[in-house]
């Protein structure tokens, strides 16, 4: 069993309230911080841990900790990215929903760290229920003196508050989430200025991500240097992972990073294998934005290597043969699925979800949509598969935020690895909508395990 | 021109929630408000956000009409139109559609005779179809006012539907 850091207690029954969760050593991060660290010591402890952000880019959380404006007399920021939209993820809603508190003291620790005197969640709006459950998190870390006005007598004073957003995917991307908390339509600002140093209200902001948040305290807990001992190489600590689709145990699962990709879909301690007694077809191990893998290229990379649950292994081989940890959303298909149709429905999640600002994420995202819809229900022409590749290729990097990569990655890995199955859905209208392609001239992956 | 004002206004109890949401924010940023005051307002009037709802909300908020509707207008959250009084909101994304969400889509239509986008002529139920809302693992599922509804079968849909005759039946 790997290392667990923050879902150790997530069995204890009654974790969620106060009571229980500072029994069982919660808040002690807080203790040690406000009184026995600076601020910057916290922030330098986080650097040596090695902690990279969860939500999906993997930047290093000290570094951006440190790159902060101070300029006097203006306040600073830090704001909790909960805006868990990405299709495949759900680990932030667990750690809100289940472990209330670890979110609340982490927020407290690096809100101190960074001198945010009001620190705020933005949380979707589809979780509709659990602001509920954090303000009351709040309301009883206050009463015993861990939230609100000087704070163990410390003289730090800290509020957090929860935002609640209103459906908008893009509001996860750091600038649209700060336009959004000013009350305005999730557009994405032009960088720079950087938000450390203009971000909500002009002011210097940190945005970081709910399990980020939370990995503060094992952090603070046992030190940076313990931290990094965990996991290998620079994949340090434990990552939180939500597994999907065509499995046995889709769930939350905490992992230390040193297992491969193969234990972590075929042990019962984790997904438990793929469901029906069904064959491994393709996988995205890391939210939807990240590129497909079929079996063979996820259990092991082009040089033959058992591929590893962290951010090295996972990217192993580029965007060619390999693809990310992205924000830890596992999604599995099965032998009976189609990648056509599955690719399909991403393509009308960000032309859904495309804030509209940048012509070719706008129009190229409803144009992908419309040629794979073509290519699903049988209408498509061999020359639609390039004209794809094509319109993907001219949405990458040329966008104001990474919403358009985002778009174009999936359907540019997903021709790359499975062209064979979008040209027999060209080349066989009728069957195509009546049984899907299987699972092709891929390695079994029985074959690949044994 | 009826007074909109007398229209739509929130209770006193309502106003002091206002008030407290208001005070999340630095002094003059009260616009940042507007998404929460939104929720409140679409759950106060009728489920949906109305030209006067919005035009009460923005006088709350001392901020011009045309701001709260580039707001209303760009978050899916945001009914813009009356809704049934249960509204299904059905996620189709890919971690959905392996796990039988079109199916469930299908099921409901029949089941309620309507088609996406559409109501029940007793005003009782709205199917939408919406994108991923992060209950991948728990898939097919559903957003049922508050709360999500997962693992979704065919006859949990039919006990749903019954759940909410039952309840609507008792609250008139
Ligand atoms: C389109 C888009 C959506 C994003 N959605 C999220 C999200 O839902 N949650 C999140 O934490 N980060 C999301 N991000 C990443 C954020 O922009 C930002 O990098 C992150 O919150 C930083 O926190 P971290 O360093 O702790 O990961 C998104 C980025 C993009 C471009
Ligand atoms: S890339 Fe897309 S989502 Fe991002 S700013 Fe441009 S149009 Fe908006
Ligand atoms: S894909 Fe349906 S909840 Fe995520």
């Amino acid at each position: 069993m790997g290392r667990k850091l923050l879902l150790e207690k997530a069995n204890v029954p009654g974790i969620r309230g106060f009571e229980v969760y500072r029994r069982e050593g919660g808040y002690a991060s807080v203790e040690k911080a406000l009184r026995n660290m600076t601020p910057d010591q916290v922030t330098e402890e986080v650097k040596k841990s090695g902690l990279r952000g969860r939500g999906g880019a993997g930047f290093p959380t000290g570094m951006k900790w440190s790159f902060l404006a101070k300029p006097e007399g203006v306040p600073r920021y830090l704001v909790c990215n909960a805006d868990e939209s990405e299709p495949g993820t759900f680990k932030d809603r667990y750690l809100m929903e289940f472990l209330p508190h670890l979110l609340i003291e982490g927020l407290v620790v690096s809100s101190y760290a960074l001198g945010s005197k009001a620190t705020y969640i933005y949380i979707r709006g589809e979780y509709a229920w659990i602001p509920d459950i954090l303000e009351a998190a709040i309301e009883e870390a206050r009463a015993a003196g861990f939230v609100g006005k000087n704070i163990l007598g410390t003289g730090f004073d800290c509020e957090i508050y929860v935002h609640r957003g209103a459906g908008a995917y893009i509001c996860g991307e750091e600038t649209a989430l700060i336009e959004s908390l000013e009350g305005k339509r999730g557009n994405p600002r032009i960088k720079p200025p950087f938000p450390a140093v203009k971000g909500v209200w002009d002011c210097p902001t940190v945005v970081n991500n709910v399990e980020t948040l939370a990995a503060v305290v094992p952090i603070i807990n046992i030190g940076g240097e313990e931290y990094a001992k965990i996991g290998v190489g620079k994949s340090t600590g434990t990552k939180l992972i939500s597994a999907c689709g065509n499995i046995n145990k889709p769930g939350v699962f905490e992992i230390d990073m040193t297992i491969s990709v193969e234990e972590f879909i075929y042990s019962d301690e984790y997904c438990g294998g793929i469901a029906n007694g069904k064959r491994l077809k393709a996988c995205i191990p890391g939210g939807s934005s990240v590129p497909i893998l079929p079996a063979n290229l996820l259990l092991k990379t082009v040089k033959g290597e058992k591929r590893m649950m962290n951010y090295e292994s996972l990217s192993d081989g580029g965007f060619p043969k390999g693809s990310m940890m992205g924000s830890g959303g596992f999604i599995v298909l099965d032998e009976d699925q189609c990648v056509v149709r599955h690719t399909l429905t991403l393509a009308r999640f960000y032309r859904h979800e495309s804030c509209g600002q940048c012509s070719p994420c706008r129009e190229g995202t409803g144009w992908m949509e419309k040629i794979l819809k073509n290519i699903e229900t049988g209408k498509g022409k061999k020359s639609d598969i390039d004209l794809l590749w094509d319109i993907q290729r001219k949405i990458e990097g040329n966008t104001i935020c990474p919403l358009g990569d985002a778009a174009a990655w999936p359907v540019a890995a997903a021709i790359r690895h499975f062209r064979d199955e979008f040209e027999w859905h060209v080349e066989n209208p009728q069957e195509c909508l009546v049984r899907n392609f299987g699972l092709a001239h891929y390695a079994d992956p029985l074959e690949v395990t044994a | 021109m009826p007074n909109v004002l007398n229209m739509v206004k929130f209770s006193d109890e309502k106003l002091k929630k206002v008030d407290a949401i208001i005070a999340r924010y630095p002094a003059g940023k009260q616009k940042s408000a507007l998404l929460p005051i939104l929720h409140l307002a679409q759950e106060e009037f009728g489920g949906w956000l109305s030209v006067e709802t919005m035009d009460y909300v923005a006088t709350i908020l001392k901020i011009e009409p045309i701001e709260v509707y580039e707001v209303a207008t760009f978050y899916s959250m945001y009914n813009l139109k009356p809704v049934g009084r249960y509204m299904f909101e059905v996620c189709q994304t890919g971690p959905c559609m392996l796990k039988g969400s079109d199916d469930i889509i299908g099921y409901i239509q029949k089941k309620l005779g309507i088609g996406v986008g559409e109501t029940t002529p007793d005003g009782l139920f709205s199917l939408k179809t919406v994108e991923c809302l992060g209950a991948c693992g728990y898939a097919p599922m559903m957003q049922l006012g508050k709360n999500f509804r997962e693992h979704l079968t065919p006859e949990k849909v039919d006990q749903i539907i019954e759940e909410c005759r039952r309840t609507a039946a008792a609250n008139n």
